[in-house]
């Protein structure tokens, strides 16, 4: 098995939140509670997950854009996990990051040529005239103009906004690329061309991607593995297809069968939990799931249940799935 | 046949705008049955939001205007009665909720505050009465502890607690037209999941017609019973749900329904609509997707395709389907 | 190539001629435009079109009243007070725009500084700028210039000085609010480093509140100027100051009410015409109006 290009070993993100008179007793929430995976070139990890679950704070920490309280970020073997400096510059020009708001994802008072070639000055790979060839060159890849360089974001519309955020993350030919809910603001037939684009682009130059969003079929239109994020925690990870075909975990279960499909003769009850998606700052007792899970066992609330293989690369961390 | 509760009639709404005039909605023809939900879906900018907002004449004048149509609702045109029954109306028997919940609850006073004035507003009963009310109402949005939500500030609550509190304000004062533009397009699908079960049993329940806007196509299947898909300020395309989703007709809705991911397929590239959507200052002529579409012919640059039925309550508004004589003319011409 | 510089500042040029556009509806933006206009027009052609010589002295016709001679009379050296007052529109006008200058470049890099970094820089930086602040700005001027010795130059540093925490300030909390968007997280991950996002980034989103502000601030610049040079520390005899003309004239108001009165009006018109486009600059560029 060849080097992952991304590893991640059981990093943790708390925030502190003070609260009481002053602010004396701080609280925490728990944003990334122990989470671990590897990343190969040329494949596409899914990250899945509602609302505070904590899938955005993992990719800002693969970044590095935070740091992690504990564990460990391997960018191609080497621990970059407390880098600074020169050191990270080097590093940050193999690991790029697509974002998800179009609106605020590019700077409204520069200038296209500015804005992707950027990532080429900050990190002194081209200067000049060279810079502005890359650019357009790379405009053209990811299907816009080259005369595109000489505008402003607000004269393109969400779409093209887009591609134009994938032109700038991919002009410095990265290994690894975050793409952070980036079709969430757009509309399904431009949702359709970027996730093309984002393929092809993947196809024909071998990037390893982690890709987080909360919507299930674009995760498994795009992924090879998947890993379904809960509060902080992964509770399961499979390849794509083992996890539509067998999704071990009432969550994942839950989330699939959430999922309003575009088909009238397949309608479901889509409720299946209730309750809210819980707040990371009180995190329930032993398996974190259990106040919501329909299928739960004595131990559920004492004891956190580990991530466990149960089959080929397919993953669980629930009590009841790993009982045989 | 049930009957018609509204029916909107060559609505046509226009915004000036320093940059120009958007045609926002050009001669929308519309209708909703009593009982029924009626999903109305198209993308960013067709008009959705304009339509729905044009029923209760909310739409901002400056900059804009209702142009011309005509919106009957039990009888009487909304966009000409007077302000007096207009504002009766609005609440009682037509009520409407957003997509943003935080933006219709004032966050400077309780949740208890805001239903009780409400309700005491719409139905003329006492402040005590008005509590009963709301607690019961809560009770059948599935709202747990009722009194406890009451006390809450609406920053308090998370979004799917507060569109629940939207829907129970709404249906508080049985109205006979819910319009809900986006309502669950904010929260996550699991809440998504209970919000859109409590609506559409309530709303079966109580025999109130919906008129549920959404870009996500997935839960128009779930939840509607006709849909309308609109493509940049035109009704395209008009259906029962199951008739749309299985032999959709127009190129645009057959597009939109091959770009969906979805989790039943196996397709590796999405099939995409080529080119954008358009502006609406200077629209295309003719049919408006026409620079998009694969089935393009000569009339479409010219005439507005008119508005055929070509199936049991299936209507479809392209040249494809049009055997008129305008048509005909066009081809020969070249 | 200037095909190319074109190009890239279509938009700009554009976003300008419509921002001249929205204000040549609103009232108040024209009258202060027209009097601002007149007194730029005034203070650069002063040299060509002054009656006189302003510091030619003739005693001869030393407080004369308004005439068809001297428009606006003469002081007590005879020297023609509408030619000082329209020298010392120049004078004014290059204090005011010197000082915002200083002002606001230092002033600008300081607050998107501070709102940037955060933390222990933004909670130092800010508490100086509070100390400044915590002066009446007259008083303050008043204390430096009379430390640096009064002369017109010291009197403009004085000034920059105490209008530096107002900008400092304003790009402060602009900075907090552009530091949260998407692009400067993107910027970070391409490997930018601080000072770059700062100056590409952070300054030229703050450039429309400066705009505005250094729009309003000149007319009270002008106003401490004149005041500073009222109590003999800005611009010494003979310059023609409206402030140092109003000192000495005060003397004169009983009977020789025209020496004193007309660098006060010029004064006084000036500063409300930068305060009138100011506010309208104000609602024209804010965002939301604009569209």
């Amino acid at each position: 098995m060849p080097t992952p290009v991304i590893e991640i070993r059981d990093i943790f993100k708390y925030f502190p939140i003070p609260r009481g008179f002053l602010g004396r007793k701080v609280e925490y929430l728990k944003a990334v509670d122990g989470v671990s995976f590897t990343v190969h070139m040329g494949e596409t990890l899914g990250l899945v997950g509602e609302s505070g679950c904590g899938k955005s704070t993992v990719g800002y920490l693969i970044l590095r854009l935070l740091r992690p309280d504990k564990g460990q970020i391997l960018f191609q073997d080497t621990d970059i996990t407390t880098l600074t400096g020169e050191a990270l510059r080097r590093v940050r020009r193999n690991m790029q990051v697509v974002f998800q708001d179009p609106q605020s994802s590019l700077d409204p008072r520069m200038l296209i040529k500015k804005t992707v070639g950027s990532p080429l000055e900050v990190n002194r790979l081209a200067k000049g005239a060279d810079v502005v060839t890359r650019v357009k060159d790379m405009l053209k890849e990811v299907g816009l103009r080259e005369d595109h360089v000489y505008r402003y974001p607000h004269e393109f519309s969400g779409g093209q906004r887009q591609r134009i955020g994938i032109a700038r993350a991919l002009i410095t030919r990265p290994e690894f690329i975050v793409f952070d809910e980036p079709t969430s603001a757009l509309d399904v037939s431009v949702q359709a061309q970027i996730l093309n684009l984002v393929e092809d682009l993947q196809r024909r130059h071998g990037y390893a991607y982690l890709f987080i969003s909360h919507d299930l079929s674009v995760i498994k239109h795009v992924s090879h593995r998947i890993a379904v994020m809960y509060l902080g925690k992964i509770v399961e990870t499979a390849p794509k297809d083992k996890l539509f075909q067998k999704p071990l975990h009432p969550y994942t279960k839950a989330l699939m069968e959430a999922l309003p499909q575009p088909d009238p003769e397949k309608r479901h009850t889509l409720a299946v939990l209730q309750g809210d998606v819980p707040s990371p700052v009180n995190v329930p007792q032993g398996c974190r799931f259990h106040p919501r899970c329909p299928e739960i066992l004595d131990s559920c609330n004492r004891v956190e249940p580990a991530l466990v293989e149960v089959g080929e690369g397919h993953w669980v961390a629930c009590h009841r799935c790993s009982t045989p | 046949m049930a009957e018609t509760l509204l029916d909107i009639k060559e609505l046509s709404v226009r915004f000036f705008t320093y940059q120009g005039v958007v045609r926002a909605l050009e001669k929308v023809d519309l209708t909703i049955s009593k009982g029924e939900i009626l999903g109305l879906v198209g993308e960013t900018g067709c008009g959705k939001s304009v339509l729905a907002r044009s029923i209760l004449r909310l739409i901002a004048d400056p900059p804009g205007k209702i142009w011309n149509g005509e919106i009957f609702f039990k009888g009487e045109d909304l966009l000409t009665t007077s302000n007096r029954r207009l504002r009766h109306v609005r609440g009682n028997e037509i009520s409407m909720i957003f997509q943003e919940p935080m933006s219709s609850l004032n966050p400077v006073f309780r949740v208890g505050n805001q239903m009780q004035e409400v309700v005491m507003l719409h139905q003329r009963v006492e402040s005590a009465e008005a509590r009963e009310i709301c607690i019961d109402m809560l009770n059948q949005v599935k709202m747990p502890d009722p009194e406890g939500v009451l006390t809450k500030y609406p920053h308090e609550l998370s979004g799917g607690m507060r569109q629940r509190v939207m829907i129970a304000m709404e249906l508080s004062c049985r109205p006979d037209l819910l319009i809900a533009d986006e309502p669950t397009t904010a929260l996550d699908v699991t809440v998504q999941a209970q919000v859109l079960t409590i609506l559409e049993e309530l709303t079966r329940q109580r025999g109130v017609s919906v008129l549920f806007i959404s870009h996500d196509l997935g839960v128009i299947a779930q939840l509607c019973d006709r849909v309308a898909v609109m493509y940049a300020g035109r009704i395209v395309e008009v259906a029962p749900v199951r008739n749309l989703f299985s032999g959709p007709r127009h190129p645009y809705t057959q597009g939109l329904l091959k770009a969906i991911p979805r989790v039943d397929d196996e397709r590796d590239t999405l099939s995409v609509i080529a080119g954008v959507v358009p502006g609406l200052i200077r629209p295309p002529e003719g049919c408006r997707f026409h620079p998009r579409c694969d089935a393009v012919m000569n009339a479409c640059d010219r005439v507005v395709p008119r508005r055929v039925e070509v199936g049991l309550g299936h209507q479809v508004a392209c040249h494809l389907y049009n055997d008129s004589s305008e048509k005909c003319d066009a081809d020969t011409r070249h | 190539m200037l095909n190319s510089i074109k190009k890239e500042h279509e938009w700009q040029i554009r976003e300008f001629l419509f921002t001249l556009r929205l204000l040549s509806k609103n009232p108040s933006a024209v009258a202060g435009f027209v009097i601002i206009a007149t007194m730029v027009f005034i203070a650069v052609t002063a040299p060509y079109i002054a009656p006189y010589d302003p510091i030619k002295i003739s005693l001869r016709e030393r407080l004369s009243a308004p005439s068809i001679v001297h428009i606006f009379g003469t002081d007590e050296m005879g020297r023609d007070i509408l030619s000082r007052v329209m020298h010392g529109a120049r004078i004014s006008l290059r204090i005011g725009v010197l000082v915002i200058a200083i002002a606001g470049g230092l002033g600008a890099v300081i607050g998107a500084v501070a709102g940037y970094l955060g933390k222990q820089a933004d909670n130092i930086i800010m508490r100086v700028m509070d100390v400044i602040l915590s002066f009446p700005p007259l008083v303050l001027a008043m204390a430096l210039a009379a430390a640096l010795g009064p002369n017109l130059n010291n009197a403009i540093l004085a000034v920059a000085f105490v209008m530096i925490p107002k900008f400092a300030r304003m790009v402060r909390g602009e900075a907090l609010a552009v530091k949260e968007k998407q692009f400067i997280a993107a910027a970070r991950a391409s490997g930018a480093g601080s000072m770059w996002i700062i100056l590409h980034h952070i300054i030229p989103n703050c450039f429309s509140s400066v705009i505005i502000l250094s729009t309003l601030l000149l007319g009270e610049t002008i106003l401490i100027a004149a005041s500073l040079s009222f109590i003999g520390l800005g611009a010494q005899p003979p310059t023609p100051e409206w402030g140092a003309m109003i000192s000495v004239g005060r003397k004169f108001l009983m009977d020789q009410w025209w020496y004193p009165t007309f660098p006060g009006l010029f004064i006084l018109v000036t500063v409300i015409g930068f305060n009138i486009l100011g506010d309208a600059l104000r609602d024209i560029l804010d965002p939301r109006i604009r569209r």
